[in-house]
């Protein structure tokens, strides 16, 4: 009896002594995360699209849009993010489309957790340039063989998963921002 | 300073005592990213043999093992803490290896077969050996399947333009094939330098 106390008290105590030391880096570090976060987002709308001077944040309902207008003031497209599902966990994704919702001007990962070296090349240009300029009228698909034609992706070798599920998320994502905007 | 050199070549963790393999298999796709793994690990590593030595004798032997996972859990959370908020670029780039240390038995097995049973110096002396052992490992490893898989290393290209990389290289199967070589290759040269 006395050794299961001492067993239990002492495991206690480690998971309450480490639980503390969490909580206070957590509380340290956390602040600066979030900032980090929304830098990123910054950063990445500023790299799609380097003409667009004024962002203004569009709440509809509970989603934000970024509405993109040039120094004169027109509306020059619109940003998002998208997030769904990928191999390993979640990827989001910042979107910028023209005004018209016609063609994405380019995407950029935000947050993913793809396999190094396979799924990760997502993020690389190779992959992330073929979505410059892409049509969105239909629904864009993702082939494995062959050299893409109009609204076609090609799939990344050995990470078809992480492929598709871009594909799908954007696609999925599109159809709400045009249901939403058509709405307001 | 003979607990220190026993990691680095020896009693190599991943070469001799084959320790860690499923980090030293996944995440050695790139040069780079078998260095980050590698300093993320000994910096676990140290933190947690010098807790684990620190408290061996209050630690009740019957849960030494929970205790010790508690432990590095906590040091790899802060590491990974640390890197979101400090230095958010070099997260988003080990982003997911980062968890993966606490269940890289090296850690838990140096603290289980070393720290528990030794002093602090000695401890640290064999935290800092194992972890730069693990750390040169994946290190190599991660050149070759780059070189190979991907034509380059370090993101530098070094192979000829018209050069088609070997994808199985970059691919699981590669992670084994490499090991394997590299393994045979360890024992090649323990057996002639023993003769």
């Amino acid at each position: 009896m006395k050794e299961v106390i001492r067993i239990t008290s002492v495991l206690t105590l480690v998971c309450i002594i480490c639980g503390l030391l969490l909580a206070v880096v957590y509380g340290l570090a956390n602040e600066k995360i979030e900032i980090n976060k929304e830098k990123r987002i910054e950063k990445a709308l500023a790299m799609l699209a380097p003409d667009a001077i004024n962002v203004e944040e569009l709440t509809i309902v509970t989603e934000t849009i970024y509405k993109l207008s040039n120094q004169n003031k027109n509306l020059i497209g619109y940003g998002f993010i998208a997030s769904g599902q990928g191999y390993q966990g979640k990827i989001k994704m910042l979107v910028v489309t023209d005004k018209l919702l016609e063609y994405i001007k380019g995407i950029e990962v935000v947050e993913s957790l793809e396999t190094p070296g396979l799924g990760a090349k997502i993020q690389k240009n190779p992959f992330k340039n073929q979505f410059k300029n892409l049509s969105i009228t239909k629904d864009i698909t993702c082939i494995k063989n062959d050299t893409p034609r109009e609204g076609q992706i090609k799939a990344i070798t050995g990470a078809t998963v992480s492929s598709r599920a871009v594909v799908n998320t954007l696609n999925k994502r599109i159809k709400e921002i045009k249901e939403l905007l058509n709405k307001n | 300073m003979k607990n220190f050199t026993k990691g680095l070549w020896k009693n190599h963790p991943v070469f001799r005592q084959l320790l860690g393999m499923c980090p030293s298999l996944a995440v050695t796709t790139s040069a780079i990213n078998g260095i980050s793994m590698g300093l993320a690990v000994i910096f676990v590593l140290f933190f947690s043999s010098l807790v684990v030595s620190l408290i061996k004798k209050i630690v009740p032997h019957q849960v030494r093992i929970a205790v010790y996972t508690v432990i590095i859990a906590t040091f790899v959370t802060i590491v990974d803490l640390f890197l979101k908020a400090q230095f958010p670029e070099i997260s988003r780039v080990l982003g997911p290896y980062i968890p993966l240390i606490i269940v890289n038995c090296i850690i838990l097995g140096r603290c289980e077969a070393f720290a528990s049973k030794n002093n602090v110096r000695s401890s640290l002396s064999d935290a800092l050996g194992m972890g730069f052992g693990f750390c040169w490992g994946l290190f190599i490893l991660g050149s070759i399947r780059e070189i190979f898989g991907a034509g380059s290393i370090l993101g530098i290209m070094i192979m000829p333009a018209n050069y088609n990389p070997l994808i199985i290289m970059i691919l699981p199967a590669g992670a084994f094939l490499v090991l394997g070589l590299l393994v045979a290759v360890m024992n090649k040269i323990e057996a002639s330098y023993k003769k």
